[in-house]
């Protein structure tokens, strides 16, 4: 029902390039419109922060993606890894609390734990892909499965649950505020900014746009192609972790079904933002918004009752199209002529 | 040489043979397929078939239970065609992935003799299964709105959480809606939360945000029921004699009835014993001096703190 008129502004606007970035901020913006309009309780304080915080896992995980996608690329492992990842967590941390006890030592050691494996499935990934020379869809959906029926198999496939003690510890990382903002905010913010500069102040940035958008001529001027490629899995491997380190506290627990479909999320914010599929151009702005995007397809989609509950995926996917369609703009339109 | 050899290996391998026919003939062999557990409940049914499996066979040692557990539907039907050519399975106890795509490789598995024991879900086709073994789905939504009804008075208001869009949660949610029929209850809204912890927490933080008056929460399930109240929790919402009903039985949950968790007072039964039950009614079928074909409907019991004992299984993954 918006789609239409924003449509229409989008070809009659002449700065069609200025569009193509205002995109995702513009469906975002008409989002919240009509969350707004459904119920104002839509921009309480609370439901502000609920969004915010949510937004943080698939955000962080978001950024990680932009590195890989950038640079031509894709991980579908991301949410499984995320689950096992959980997993080793929960079960290394109940392990230590006869030795190191239910305090903030237990919970850094899980934290810890947690940067190691994701770096460590991270490199798997990137090493498989440049070194063996595999298809990183190929290696990543393999390890997609693997990292599934892992976290099955730790849980003996029901689920694994954090102890008491350690809860109580570790839940102000996902529920306590610092300065007005949620624990999880401040995390997300900071690997914003950390993967802003990364791609976009860096040599290693430009690299990985320059790879992205045409492998053969990277490694003709001296790039070492295969050596930042795997550091974009490594990176996403690190991002997923710290996901994973600010989600567990909220309900203590990961089973099969922690993380179902978060690669696909990922990639969608992806993509949303404004970052090409195929490689060569990535925008972490983008990416942030596009996060946000989703997480308020969903909270609008539980503010309203008038759609049928069954149509709750039609209407996901038909605001994600609008959102990417809107972006592309006229621009598209110019490009494809020249492709 | 070679020659003896591999006549040699050839007669003891048929001698084998004849010996594990004979062997096979003296032992009533029951194949029970089920979905591979991939989720909680799920796993405490992988359990519980463990355990009703060790405990028959050591009951009855002319019985051999052979599980198999299958990742999706076209996988089972594979399984069940293995279970009645190589294992030549006297009787078939099987929980269906789905309902269409098993019916045929059950049917098959009928026409070679064996007896069939159909859990869970039913078939597409009737008078397949000499024996039907289920939890109760509508039953489940009935006592939840009894209990709802019990607790609440007209002009209150409470929110439902839904699971995954299927005939199960329609049954359930269609139940429970016939239950507070002209009670005066306002079902503010209902959404689904796909069975899921974190799903159940994202929805009710909306359903917290959008609503400021809700006097109690159907969740349908234990482990949205856990999502739920970590929402509840958060909001400082849970309170004021507010109260969650979840449903199916998990360990967790039956504990917090037993120790009085007045949050979540009651669960609703929908047990993943079901396949021990229905293990034990196939073995009967053999062993029993009376009739065992039938439909054998398990209630949807209130566990309260008076009965919760019955119902915990500490060892179970669920």
């Amino acid at each position: 029902m918006t789609d239409n008129p924003a449509g229409k502004k989008a070809k009659s606007l002449p700065f069609a390039t200025d569009f193509k970035t205002l995109g995702p901020a513009i469906a975002l913006l008409l989002l919240c419109v009509i969350g707004f309009s459904l119920n104002s309780a839509f921009l309480s304080e609370g439901n502000i922060t609920n969004l915010l915080t949510r937004s943080a896992f698939i955000g962080i995980i978001a950024v990680g993606a932009t590195f890989v996608i950038t640079s031509g690329g894709i991980d579908l492992s991301v949410g499984s890894m995320a689950a096992v990842i959980a997993g080793v967590m929960i079960i290394t941390m109940n392990m230590l609390v006869p030795i190191t006890g239910t305090g903030i030592t237990t919970v850094l050691i899980g934290c810890a734990i947690s940067v190691v494996l994701g770096l460590g499935a991270g490199l798997v990934n990137g090493l498989l892909t440049t070194k063996g020379k595999i298809e990183a869809f190929i290696v990543t959906l393999g390890t997609m499965g693997i990292f599934r029926s892992l976290v099955t198999y730790f849980a003996d496939g029901g689920t694994l649950s954090l102890d008491y003690g350690i809860r109580g510890t570790y839940r102000p990382v996902y529920y306590d505020s610092f300065m007005g903002l949620p624990i999880p905010v401040w995390v997300f913010i900071s690997v914003a900014i950390i993967g802003w500069v990364l791609l976009n102040r860096t040599a290693f940035g430009r690299y990985c746009t320059a790879i992205g958008s045409n492998e053969a001529v990277a490694k003709y001027s001296a790039i070492k192609v295969d050596r930042i490629k795997t550091w974009t899995y490594v990176i996403q491997g690190i991002c997923v972790a710290l996901a994973t380190i600010i989600y567990v506290p909220r309900l203590g627990s990961a089973s099969s079904s922690t993380g179902v479909l978060w690669e696909l999320e990922a990639i969608a914010a992806v993509i949303i933002g404004g970052t090409v599929l195929k490689g060569g151009y990535g925008r972490i702005g983008g990416t942030i918004l596009g996060a946000l995007i989703l997480t308020t397809i969903g909270n609008i989609l539980n503010f309203t009752d008038m759609i049928s509950n069954y149509l709750n995926g039609t209407m996901q996917g038909l605001i994600i199209i609008t959102a990417v369609w809107l972006q592309r703009g006229n621009f598209g339109r110019k490009k494809e002529k020249k492709a | 040489m070679k020659a003896p050899k591999s006549l040699f290996a050839a007669a003891l391998t048929g001698a084998m043979m004849l010996a594990g026919t004979a062997l096979a003939a003296d032992k009533i062999k029951i194949g029970v397929s089920y979905p591979t557990p991939t989720h909680a409940w799920a796993a405490g049914m992988n359990w519980h078939a463990e355990k009703a499996e060790e405990r028959l066979e050591a009951l009855y040692p002319d019985v051999d239970l052979i599980l198999v557990n299958s990742p999706d539907p076209s996988q089972q039907a594979s399984a069940i065609e293995d279970l009645v050519s190589v294992h030549q399975i006297d009787a078939l106890v099987v929980l269906p992935f789905e309902s269409e795509p098993l019916t045929d490789p059950v049917l098959n598995a009928k026409k070679s003799g064996a007896m069939i024991t159909v859990v869970d879900r039913g078939l597409s086709q009737p008078g397949i299964e000499d024996i039907y073994v289920a939890g109760n789905n509508p039953e489940m939504g009935r006592v939840s709105a009894e209990y709802m009804k019990s607790r609440l008075k007209s002009g209150d208001n409470i929110v439902i959480l839904r699971g995954i869009p299927t005939i199960i949660d329609n049954e359930r949610f269609d139940a429970f809606m016939e239950g507070i029929k002209d009670t005066g209850i306002n079902v503010l809204d209902h959404k689904h939360a796909n069975w899921n912890r974190d799903d159940g927490f994202e929805v009710m933080q909306d359903f917290l945000s959008r609503f400021p008056d809700i006097d109690a929460v159907w969740a349908q399930d234990d482990d949205i029921a856990i999502g739920v109240v970590a929402a509840l929790k958060q909001a400082g919402r849970d309170g004021n004699g507010m109260f969650v009903v979840g449903g199916a039985g998990m360990k967790e949950t039956i504990k917090g009835v037993m120790d009085g968790n007045e949050l979540v007072p009651v669960d609703v039964l929908y047990p993943p014993a079901m396949i021990a039950t229905a293990m034990d009614v196939t073995v009967a079928a053999f062993k029993s001096n009376g009739p065992v074909a039938g439909r054998y409907i398990l209630g949807a019991t209130l566990i309260t703190k008076d009965n919760a004992k019955d119902f915990y299984f500490p060892d179970s993954p669920f």
